[in-house]
């Protein structure tokens, strides 16, 4: 990385910011609907690319924690009455508080282990979603139609329900979560974790506790998936179980593969990306699975380094 | 206690009964997962998808002899770890041999393989849940309630299948090469074991393990695509329980999980039950990673 | 409301063998102020005129479960919809105009649901979305449809309808849902089989439902609920809940899902051989299931809800010979082209007679774009029924305007012989209830 890098990376982050708020004004309704939920998903691969992609730590239990996120946030609003910013609170202070408590666990293991660990733990979140059915109401999940109300701030007051609404704090979302995960890798701290990623054994030997710094990037990756999973519940208005089985966990992984591990822009191409090809092939064959299966398999294979990896291999070096 | 045991005889009985037969078929479809682990040192996430696999062709066999339930049943006990076993060879040499078996690409790739084989069998077979008749049916009646003799059936054939495994990884020339390269594949090269074949034949065993537990199931439960995730979760509760790798451990873990699990299902509620049993796995990897049999994994 | 009622009712034995052409294709929706089923559509060529000037086809987005766990359900829901879309094409359309089906998959997903329900409402530009089935993807739609402030027909036997947590533009008008379902067959089963009742339900979902509302009809009909049992969708071995039951059990009343059915009435069996209480159960545990698959024999004696008998002659009406053979089922409810491919019956009638009560609304608010959508949801508030008939050949229905749920006749057939023999059609006041939802509160 030279010295130019974090200049060149500032504007390019921004150039794509700027371009996805301009995008508004001019994609058509359904476009821009789509946008607004991409932008949020994107902003749950963000934060599990921080744990795959810089610390090369996988996991196949994020669901837990975007669920966990949409639950508090979702219970906070449907059973109290809160409106949407306090419960958007609580939800992060509650997904912080078990991300860092799923992590001082899970990061007693490593590798494969690690990876079953994390499995398992969503697999035991997506139960207790089913068994504490009075709360969650299971299955079905519940919607948050009636109960939320419109966000009011100073004198105006906004509709979780209007669209430009959602695309705009979608992109506020998507903005706050490329921005963290890009100050991250440009940071010390950012530095360490990607010396753990390359080899742990000597990052110890250097001195770094790397305990701690992978409690730090599991709890930051939690907590960013947490705030998607909030933020979809206020803007989607749904909560519901399908958000916490194992597919849900799945799905980050499969779209910061495609888009490219461990570049901040990977998992923004990789989701909207997939999410228009399944929304496409939908149209003429009911076999997208085939196509989500042979996109997964050919990538391990052919490119493993995703998009934006061989952007950057080809043309970008300096590409965070 | 002793009050208590007389009360609830019937149940602790039927638990034990219940749980023993839930331990044979869990040990079957996890000594696969266990098997590909040890020799291998890859998770297959599309294991699942081979024990559907069985059942479904076991369903083909059984329409295609005409619904003789014999017949049907002894061309599938044939014909499923044949067909699945070569499909695994074929994804071993087409996949995991040219990612050179990393860990983490492997799990990726094994979980586009279970999509496409899922896909692939909702296409052709349908969505339907198809049922298989028992190849020999009869009932058992105990004092207080009845129950399968086929199911009994299942659990002596699932022993007899974990015998066999465990006389070809100690008598044959196969199992040598398997357990060298389980212990150091590199050093079991130089020593002139054809590694890259042992991988492919130990991957086929395991699909074709899954395969058979797959026809010996599909007359106790119905054939349909979507049911290979609930034994994947539960191979890899047993074979984490049990240590990666170890034959043993998994027989052993299978018990463990199957008892507790009627235990716990007759006495509690069965979703708890599943909860435990997840957090469980996740301690024992957390606390002794090694599983309870197994050797250090990474 | 109660006129209607009493109107509803009684239609069964005429209908049997007299059919007029008024009760054919009239059948139909009254205003509820004037409170009369006013059957003004008599001739269907007559109507041609009435929307003349627009013959661009009524697009309507079908969200259907063409894979995942509903696919089976899917795959008939396909079938009778296309089957109803060419009954009213060749009736002369809605309001003239010819119907187009939209098909899409959801995946049995909530989450892909909400994006269908986006992509039929702004990309494929529908004028409704119709035609859900699972409870879970109807929660994860119908938020999306409220905002976009687009009618939703669902078909979905849920009570999350009439419960009050939808909105506005979501309507069940041709399946009655879940409690009603079961205060109507309880009722019968508590007077018929016994007042001690196990409940066997899955551990999910509608599953709950099964569960609070078998603990109503008990009190209101005076029996007891000795067990209520859970088990998971995902379960395959059943033997050990079976021990749950209390011997001294009257009925056992189940109600599953899932492909672990068969196994479950089957260790069913042998865990009580012939010593079993009576049993009750509904026919979604066997919805595309053949009752001769091999295992089932035990089922013989029990009974079972059925919304439609699955076998002709358990209500044979002219207009349900007319409804079957459209779809292509044969007299035993499986496929005409494939003996082995049973149909979910009692569910996907109301894909057809909701097509028709599309139909209706449209018609009768005179509906030609989106700007009417205000007129087309009264008009559908304003139903207090729909007669029995061609277009709806399940049987008469109360439709509720405040919660927008409909209710409608049950049966319960007796399975002997390796089929199921309709023994009682229960009124639909036996599975009327009080509800104060009011969804024409809120705002269009």
């Amino acid at each position: 990385m030279n010295r130019r890098a974090p200049r060149k990376t500032a504007m390019l982050m921004a150039g794509v910011l700027v371009f996805l708020f301009l995008l508004q004004f001019i994609l058509p309704a359904y476009h821009h609907s789509t946008f607004s939920k991409i932008m949020v998903l994107a902003s749950y691969a963000v934060g599990f690319n921080i744990l795959l992609g810089y610390t090369g730590l996988m996991s196949l239990g994020h669901a837990m924690f975007f669920s966990t996120g949409m639950y508090v946030t979702g219970i906070c609003v449907y059973h109290f009455g809160l409106t949407g910013i306090p419960a958007l609170g609580i939800g992060l202070i509650i997904t912080v508080f078990v991300s860092m408590l799923i992590g001082a666990v899970a990061l007693r293991t490593s590798g494969v282990s690690f990876l079953i660990v994390t499995l398992m733990f969503g697999q035991t979140a997506f139960l207790s979603v089913l068994y504490f059915d009075q709360f969650t109401l299971g299955q079905d999940g519940f919607t948050l139609t009636k109960e939320l109300q419109p966000l009011v701030l100073g004198s105006t007051s906004f509709s979780y329900t209007d669209p430009n609404f959602k695309y705009n704090a979608a992109w506020l979302l998507f903005a706050v979560c490329l921005i963290l995960s890009n100050l991250l890798i440009l940071s010390p701290i950012g530095r360490v974790l990607i010396a753990i990623r390359e080899n742990e054994e000597r990052t110890q030997m250097l001195g770094y506790n790397t305990y701690l710094y992978k409690l730090f990037a599991l709890t930051l990756s939690g907590t960013l998936s947490g705030l998607a999973g909030s933020v979809h519940a206020l803007l989607f208005s749904y909560v519901g179980a399908t958000f916490a089985e194992i597919h849900h966990s799945i799905a980050p992984l499969l779209w910061t593969l495609l888009g490219g591990v461990g570049t901040t822009l990977g998992p923004l191409v990789g989701t909207g990306i997939m999410h228009y090809l399944i929304d496409f092939t939908s149209g003429w064959t009911s076999a997208y699975l085939l196509i989500v299966g042979a996109i997964l398999v050919l990538l391990v294979i052919g490119a493993p380094q995703g998009l934006m990896g061989m952007i950057r291999q080809k043309w970008m070096q300096w590409l965070p | 206690m002793s009050a208590w045991i007389d009360n609830n005889f019937p149940l602790v009985f039927l638990a034990l009964l219940d749980g023993s037969v839930t331990a044979f078929v869990l040990a079957l479809i996890a000594l696969g997962l266990s098997l590909v682990f040890g020799v291998m040192r890859v998770v297959n996430v599309a294991h699942g998808e081979f024990f559907m696999l069985g059942a479904v062709l076991a369903w083909a066999c059984f329409h295609f002899t005409g619904n003789m339930p014999l017949l049907g049943f002894l061309l599938a006990l044939i014909v499923a770890p044949v067909f699945v076993g070569g499909l695994a060879m074929l994804s071993d040499r087409l996949i995991l041999h040219r990612i050179q078996y990393n860990p983490e690409s492997t799990i990726v790739a094994t979980i586009g393989l279970l999509y496409i084989i899922q896909q692939l069998v909702l296409t052709f077979f349908g969505p339907e849940a198809r049922p298989v008749e028992a190849p020999i049916y009869f009932r058992v009646q105990f004092p207080w309630f009845g129950y399968s003799g086929y199911k009994l059936i299942v659990a002596g054939l699932s022993g007899v299948l974990l015998l066999g495994t465990w006389f070809l990884m100690v008598r044959s020339k196969l199992g040598l090469y398997m357990r060298a390269t389980q212990q150091d594949a590199e050093t079991a090269r130089t020593f002139g074991v054809p590694t890259k074949s042992v991988y492919s034949k130990v991957f086929a065993i395991g699909a074709g393990l899954a395969a058979l537990a797959g026809v010996l199931v599909v007359p106790i439960r119905q054939a349909d695509y979507l049911m290979g995730l609930e034994p994947l979760l539960l191979s890899f509760i047993v074979v984490i329980i049990g240590g990666l790798g170890s034959l043993r451990g998994t027989l052993v873990a299978a018990f463990i999980v199957g008892i507790s699990d009627g235990f716990i299902s007759v006495f509690y509620e069965p979703t708890l039950a599943k909860m435990l049993a997840t957090v469980l796995v996740a301690a024992v990897l957390v606390l002794k990673p090694t599983g309870l049999f197994g050797e250090e994994i990474r | 409301m109660t006129e209607n009622e009493k109107k509803a009712t009684p239609v069964q034995e005429e209908q049997k063998t007299e059919l007029s052409r008024r009760s054919l294709f009239g059948a139909t929706a009254a205003v509820a102020g004037a409170g009369v089923l006013a059957s003004q559509l008599t001739d269907p060529i007559a109507r041609t005129a009435y929307a003349a000037g627009s013959d661009a086809p009524i697009r309507i987005g079908f969200q259907v479960h063409r894979t995942g766990i509903g696919a089976t359900y899917g795959k008939w829901y396909e079938r009778t919809t296309n089957a109803a879309a060419k009954y009213i094409n060749d009736l002369g359309g809605m309001g003239g105009r010819p119907v187009e089906i939209v098909a899409e998959d959801d995946g049995t997903d909530p989450k892909r649901g909400a994006d269908v329900v986006e992509k039929f409402a702004t990309q494929h530009k529908v004028d409704f979305v119709y035609g859900t089935l699972f409870s879970h993807v109807v929660m994860g739609s119908s938020p999306r449809a409220g905002e976009l402030k687009i009618p939703y027909f669902v078909v979905s036997e849920g009570h999350h309808v009439a419960s009050g947590k939808l909105n506005r533009y979501v309507f069940q008008p041709c399946i009655t849902e879940v409690p009603s379902q079961i205060y109507a067959v309880s009722k019968w089963m508590f007077s018929n089989l016994g007042k001690k009742v196990a409940v066997i339900y899955p551990d999910y979902a509608f599953g709950y439902d099964h569960r609070d509302y078998s603990m109503e009809a008990a009190k209101k009909n005076g029996g007891t609920i000795a067990a209520q049992i859970p088990i998971p969708p995902t379960e395959t071995s059943f033997t050990r809940y079976f021990t749950k039951i209390p011997r001294d059990t009257d009925v056992i009343y189940h109600v599953m899902v899932g492909p672990g059915v068969l196994t479950f009435v089957r260790e069913m069996g042998e865990h009580f051989g012939s010593r079993r209480p009576e049993i009750f159960g509904f026919i979604d545990s066997l919805e595309g299931v053949d009752i001769n698959s091999p295992g089932l024999d035990f089922l013989d004696g029990t009974y079972f809800w059925e919304a439609m008998p699955r076998y002709a002659d358990g209500y044979p009406t002219a207009a349900e010979k007319v409804y079957r053979d459209a779809v292509g089922v044969n007299a035993s409810g499986a496929s005409k082209s494939d003996s082995k491919d049973v149909s979910t019956y009692s569910h996907m009638f109301g894909c057809w007679e909701t097509m028709f009560a599309i139909r209706e609304a449209v018609e009768q608010s005179g509906y030609r774009n989106k700007r009417d959508y205000p007129a087309l949801i009264e008009t559908m508030e304003g139903f207090t029924g729909f007669n029995e008939g061609i277009a709806h050949p399940q049987g008469p229905k109360v439709f509720n305007g405040k919660n927008h749920q409909c209710y409608g006749n049950q049966f319960i057939s007796k399975v002997a012989g390796g089929k199921l023999n309709v023994v009682h059609r229960t009124s639909i006041e036996d599975g009327m209830y009080d509800s104060d939802v009011d969804y024409t509160k809120m705002s269009l």
